[in-house]
């Protein structure tokens, strides 16, 4: 089971990336879940200066532009 | 420029048309679809540019760098132009100003960033571009780089990190220059078609706003005469400065939409200087950016920081007027 955090204040990009990650949970038929971190606090515990960011399993993948479906469904793989 | 398009759409409109181009919906149809495809095509191409600076900008590195070197002086120069490069989102102005604090870099010059970041943005720079052309494009971003500088420098010199909130202020007494998580390298080809949706969701995102004050400028451009604005706000009432900047603080969203008007507004008679100083507080100050500020600031900070930058928009305003 492994878990993908989308980091973001919940702007138009963070709500992309959501969408982008849960199309690629579907798509690549991994078990996932996703979570929506939307408290500043939390976000910048990891470190980040530009949002959104994908963090897959507390490791920070893409940060700062809105990932493909394809990307995500690759890293999940 | 754009002579080909506007012959183009002269064609179209008052040839198969058939409308006057002496008559009033004539101006107005004209004005309406040459404007919204020369703004169109700008907005396509300088998001797009803005797109590929932004994803080979290493603001990490800069960070690092703004946080290891004293340039006396320089580094509020330095972050304001930064805050010009690189694409606002305000989503993304909150993690900023925490990521700057942390890495150790003085309050001011993260002010600095804060403040040209959204006043100098590819939606602006693009609207600016073709409206009122290269010359008054290049002002609104300098004058934008030059203000952001001079209030970081202000606010830097003012002592303000007690009124920061708890959480800010815990940030910065462990301030490091540390390194954040870079993303590995990826070609060219592999971000360009990102790139590309990204400027078109851009593009999207604004399109309404922007063809309804086309079509409201457009209206004005054939039904008010010339100079109508000259009565009303003129260089020499001291007052429209400051009267414009206040009213254009609380609008944001609208931004995308203003722009057509006021350009209608300066061909009526308004002064550029005043129009300038107006778009300047509609794009850089607004109300949910103040908000999203709150985590990180107290309340009287906020009201300092846009207490600032509304004034030096102000004062660029009546410069502006003396200039042009």
């Amino acid at each position: 089971m492994k878990t993908i955090k989308v980091l973001g204040t919940g702007c138009a990009k963070c709500k992309s990336t959501i969408a982008a990650a849960e199309a690629a949970v579907k798509q690549s038929g991994v078990e996932a879940t996703v979570i929506k971190v939307e408290d500043i606090q939390e976000i910048m515990k990891y470190n980040i200066l530009t949002t959104p960011a994908l963090v897959l399993d507390e490791v920070v993948m893409i940060k700062g532009r809105v990932p493909s479906v394809d990307e995500i469904a690759a890293m999940l793989r | 420029m754009f002579d080909w398009l506007d012959h183009l759409i002269a064609l179209l409109v008052f040839d198969t048309f058939g409308l006057s181009s002496e008559s009033r919906w004539g101006h107005a149809l004209h004005f309406f679809f040459y404007d919204s495809i020369k703004i169109l095509l700008l907005l396509f191409l300088i998001t797009f540019l803005m797109g590929i600076v932004n994803s080979y900008f290493p603001i990490d590195r800069i960070r690092a760098f703004l946080s290891r070197n004293k340039l006396y002086g320089a580094e509020y120069l330095l972050a304001s132009t930064f805050g010009a490069i690189t694409p606002f989102c305000s989503c993304s102005s909150v993690p900023l100003f925490i990521g700057f604090v942390k890495g150790g870099i003085p309050l001011g010059v993260t002010f600095a960033f804060l403040i040209t970041s959204p006043l100098v943005n590819e939606v602006a720079i693009a609207l600016f571009i073709g409206m009122f052309g290269l010359k008054t494009t290049l002002i609104y971003a300098t004058s934008g780089i030059v203000l952001g500088t001079l209030g970081g420098y202000v606010l830097g010199r003012s002592k303000l990190e007690p009124l920061l909130s708890d959480w800010t202020q815990g940030v910065m007494q462990q301030a490091q220059a540390e390194e954040a998580f870079s993303e590995g390298q990826r070609t060219f080809s592999q971000r360009l078609p990102e790139i590309a949706r990204e400027a078109y969701g851009i593009v999207k995102s604004v399109l309404l706003y922007v063809l309804i004050g086309i079509g409201i400028g457009a209206a004005m451009h054939g039904f008010i005469p010339t100079g109508f604005f000259e009565e009303y706000i003129s260089k020499e009432n001291p007052f429209a400065v400051p009267i414009a900047v206040i009213l254009g603080v609380p609008m944001y969203s609208n931004a995308a939409g203003v722009l057509p008007i006021i350009q209608v507004m300066v061909q009526k008679g308004v002064p550029l200087g005043t129009a300038i100083a107006f778009m300047m507080a509609v794009v850089g100050l607004s109300l949910p950016e103040g908000t999203l500020l709150k985590k990180v600031m107290s309340w009287k900070l906020i009201a300092i920081f846009f207490g600032t930058v509304t004034f030096l928009i102000i004062l660029s305003g009546y410069f502006f007027n003396l200039i042009l």
